[in-house]
Formats: C-alpha cells, structure tokens, sequence
C-alpha cells in the first residue's frame, strides 16, 4: 500500500473533467479529498490523499498530469537546523515518538527523521527555533 | 601549623600560565584524578578546574552606547528591532533585556504565546553580524535637539555593548514537574499533566558554583570564558542565597548561590549567545559561561571533584505549589538519575528533560582549557569573595 497527499491545480479547462473518480476507475486507486475549492478564475485547487499499489499510483498520477493537471507533493517533514540546535533536550519533554531523544552519556540531542511522526510539537518547544516544517522536496516517484 | 598540605597562590599559578607549564582539566577530568590521587595528590598535580554552563538565563540583557549623531539627541525611548530597551540614563545609552518580548508580538493572547523575537535575539542578531533596526525617540533639549532617530546599526556601529547578566550560573535549581490535570508552558519548559515529565536545568558536576561551593576563589575580578570572550564575576548574583541548606559535602539542596557577570559583547562569538524562545512564557537568552578555579590547596580539589551523584535537587510542583508561593517540595533526585533520562516519581517512571546543554558546556569547558593552557588566559584574582551568608 502506497499513500502520499497531492496537492492538485486544474486550470480553467481541466476542471469540468472527472478525472478523480477516473482515477479510482481506471487506476484502482483510492482517494480521500481534504480540501477542494474553486478560485474566481476557475482554476481549482484540490489536497487529496491517493492511495494503491506503488505502481498504480504511478500511473495515476500520470495520467492526472497527462490531463493537464499540475501534481504537486503536499506531505511535510520536520527538519532540524543543525546551527540552531543547541542540544539542550527541551524538545524531548514534547516529542511522542522518541525521534527527538538524548544520546547518553554524551547528552547530545539525537534527532531520528525515521521515528517522527510529523506531530510538529517539537517546532514550538524548541528553544531556538532549529525544528523547521517544511515540504519533502523529493520528487514523488523515488 | 600550615591549615593545607599543598599551598599555591594566584600569582604561582599564573606564572605557571605564562611559562606554559600549568596543567588545566574540566571539572569532570577531576572527578578520576581525585578518586586516583587523592585531594592532596590532585591538589599538587592540578592547578585549574575548568566549570561551564550553557543554559537560557533570564537576567540578562545589555548595556549600549550607540553613539551620538548630529543633531545631539537624548534619547528617552529606544527600540532595537522594534523590541523596546531601557533608556532612562545618560543621552544614548540603554538596557536591552533579553526577556523583552517584540512590541507587536502577541504574547500569551494566543495561548500558549511562541515569543519568536525578544531582546535576546537582538544581542544574538547583533552578534552574528546582522542589521539591526535601532529607532530612538526624544523630547529635545538645548543641548540635544534631535526628537527622532531611525537607523540601520550593526554591532560594529554601536560605540559600546556590555553583556551584563544580574543573575548566571545558579548554585542548583529546582526539578519541575507539574501536577495538574493539564498540560503547562513555564520557564522550565513545557510539563506534562500528572508529572509527565520532569525538566531540569543545570550542566551538574560542571557547574561553576558546584565545583567551588563556598565561593572560596569566585568573587569580584574573577576572569570567566562569557559569551565566547573574556567576562568577569562583578558581584554576587540577584538572589544570591549563601544559607541554603547543604549536604555534608557543602552542596546546596535548594537554589543557592549567584554570580553577577560582566563582558565585552564585541568580543563574544553568536554561538554562546543564543536568543530563546519559551512557549508559553517569553523570550530569554542562554549565555555561555566558563569559570577557572585555582586549586590553591586540597579543600579545593575536593571540591571540585563534586560529581553529580553528590548533588541533590528537589522536586518541585509547578502546577500548583510555584504559582502560588507554597514553599514545598517532593522529595530529592541526584542530577545523576536526573541525566539518566529516567526517575522514580510517586511510584512511576518520569521521564527528565534537560533545558541546559551539558554537550555545550563541556565544549565550553575544554575551550578554557585551552585558552588557559595556550593562550595564556591567566586567573583574576578577586577583591573579595561572593558572601558566605
């Protein structure tokens, strides 16, 4: 099971297609709208998690970008500015996955990207502000 | 009778300095030579014990000069990046507080506030060789006509810039946990409904004031690592309390001694002088400090052998007790069991948070070391020493 959260843009034209519930027809893809709205120059905009099979996902999006339809990645990470970070372990009372937890005996702050959950109350918590939410800029296929 | 087997005094030591034959450790190196020495033994090997602390401290701030222009002005409101400073002194100098919040920040009206800019960032900004907006207001006199002043000012620019810190490297704290139902933002950081958590904020057996707990060889003059330049201790610290309660080894058990410090800010490095941001309470600013202490004799060695299983701290409720001035507490944890990661607390087990970086502070403790070893960093001795009570 593959999901990711696209962020999709119609223009004026793309957006009287069905190409939504094509995805589900033709791709065997299940989606679930967060968010769909209509702008005054027609272009709509819609966040939906797409969900299948790695391969099916693949084409879905395809052929959503064959329409015409701009496929952007919605889903966010929590990065840590290294600079920033002064390892002093606030950000630990907070975090519920143990990404963020001390290294003993160094008492260094250790920061496990794989652990994190995304839940952002490290980014308040921390005292430098060094936890940063930001887009995966990965390309969505890799 | 001599009272000490090994007698040195400042000037011995310092002339030990300058012929590069001192032999320097951290506060932690001299926990093992005392065990293997014994005091005597470490006392005529060691000369000075490196401390450090690096930790948000909120009595702190600035004093700025930033010079005259012309027209003169008198400046009676000044603003650094729209974060108000003090200015009722002398024509243009003032007080930046570290804890001042930005004038249109919205503080705690949405709860909890995330006080992203304070007057701790400005001397940080300043430090890292940023822009700072400085804007000035005046009434206008004979002698300084100018009622306005707005201008683009780096650290530079500025005529003079004194770190001054009323209150640093407290003597023991408070552990703080919260007993409430519900979750609470506080200077000790975000604490969890029924003790979820236990924060702490101390670097322990590197701690100055630890290592020297009767303020022997700390007093007005000593020479200190501030901010990643040279400071000084110039008084005692804002609530400087000699009389707490000890342990048999002279260590406070509650909140104790203070040190007032002093330094250059154009010497200092961004690094150590880092603006924070408490959810929930303000802004503050967390300041490196490393303090030397001579070993001028085996008492000394003794004590700056404390290491954190010596050192007790008391458990205290923020959730009801602090807030409403009830002097009680929970009961004692080491700083050992607190750096752990785990203690012990009504029958269950709390998970500590630390607030003071120990990694900091000991790069801070070897970075004196080094200063004192190649770059003849010599000791100040004190005119006098912080009060005993």
């Amino acid at each position: 099971m593959y999901s990711k959260l696209l962020i999709l843009h119609f223009s004026g034209k793309e957006v009287e297609k069905p190409v939504v519930s094509n995805l589900t027809r033709y791709y065997d893809l299940s989606f679930n709208i967060h968010k769909a709205t209509i702008l005054p120059r027609r272009e709509g905009i819609m966040v939906l998690e797409l969900s299948g099979s790695k391969k099916n996902f693949k084409s879905g999006v395809q052929y959503l970008k064959d329409q015409g339809v701009i496929v952007k990645n919605a889903s966010q990470e929590v990065t840590r500015d290294e600079k920033k970070c002064i390892h002093c372990g606030a950000c630990t009372a907070v975090c519920p996955t143990h990404a963020l937890a001390i290294k003993r005996p160094e008492m260094f702050v250790i920061f496990d990207k794989k652990k994190c959950s995304v839940c952002e109350l490290c980014i308040r918590t921390c005292l430098t502000r060094a936890m940063k939410i930001q887009p995966i800029s990965e390309t969505l296929f890799e | 009778m001599a009272k000490f087997k090994v007698n040195k005094t400042y000037k011995e030591i310092n002339d030990k300095i300058r012929s590069g034959d001192v032999v320097v450790v951290t506060a932690e190196e001299m926990i093992d030579i005392v065990k293997d020495k014994g005091p005597v033994g470490a006392a005529k090997h060691v000369d000075v014990v490196t401390t450090a602390t690096f930790a948000p401290m909120c009595s702190s701030g600035a004093f700025i000069n930033i010079g005259q222009s012309v027209p003169t002005i008198k400046t009676s409101k000044v603003w650094f990046n729209n974060v108000p400073a003090y200015a009722g002194l002398a024509a243009v100098d003032c007080y930046l507080g570290a804890t001042e919040p930005c004038e249109d920040d919205p503080l705690n009206k949405v709860w909890p506030g995330e006080f992203n800019y304070g007057g701790g960032h400005v001397i940080h900004d300043l430090l890292a060789g940023k822009k700072v907006h400085l804007k000035a207001k005046s009434y206008g006199t004979s002698c300084y006509p100018n009622k306005e002043l707005e201008k683009d000012v780096k650290l530079a620019d500025l005529r003079q810039a004194t770190l001054c810190n009323p209150r640093n490297g407290y003597q023991n704290y408070n552990c703080a946990v919260n007993l409430t139902g519900k979750t609470i933002y506080t200077y000790m950081g975000t604490l969890k409904p029924k003790a979820g958590n236990a924060n702490y904020s101390t670097s322990g057996q590197l701690s100055p004031l630890f290592n020297d707990p009767y303020y022997k060889t700390i007093g007005l003059g000593t020479r200190i690592f501030l901010g990643g330049g040279e400071g000084y201790v110039t008084w005692h610290g804002t609530q400087h309390n000699p009389s707490a309660e000890r342990t048999e080894k002279g260590i406070p058990k509650t909140p104790a001694g203070t040190i007032w410090v002093m330094g250059d800010i154009k010497q200092m490095k961004p690094e150590w002088v880092v603006g924070v941001s408490i959810l929930g309470y303000g802004n503050s600013l967390a300041v490196g400090m490393g303090v030397p202490i001579p070993i001028l004799n085996e008492e000394m060695a003794q004590f700056t052998a404390v290491s954190d299983e010596d050192i007790p701290v008391q458990i205290v409720d923020y959730g009801n007790d602090y807030p409403n001035g009830i002097n009680k507490n929970y009961g004692y944890v080491t700083y050992d069991e607190l750096k752990g990661g785990m203690i012990r607390f009504k029958g269950k087990d709390t998970p500590t948070v630390p607030l003071s970086s120990v990694s900091k502070a000991r790069e801070i403790a070897e970075i004196l070391k080094k200063w004192i070893k190649q770059e003849k960093f010599t000791l100040g001795e004190p005119q006098f020493t912080l009060p005993v009570g």
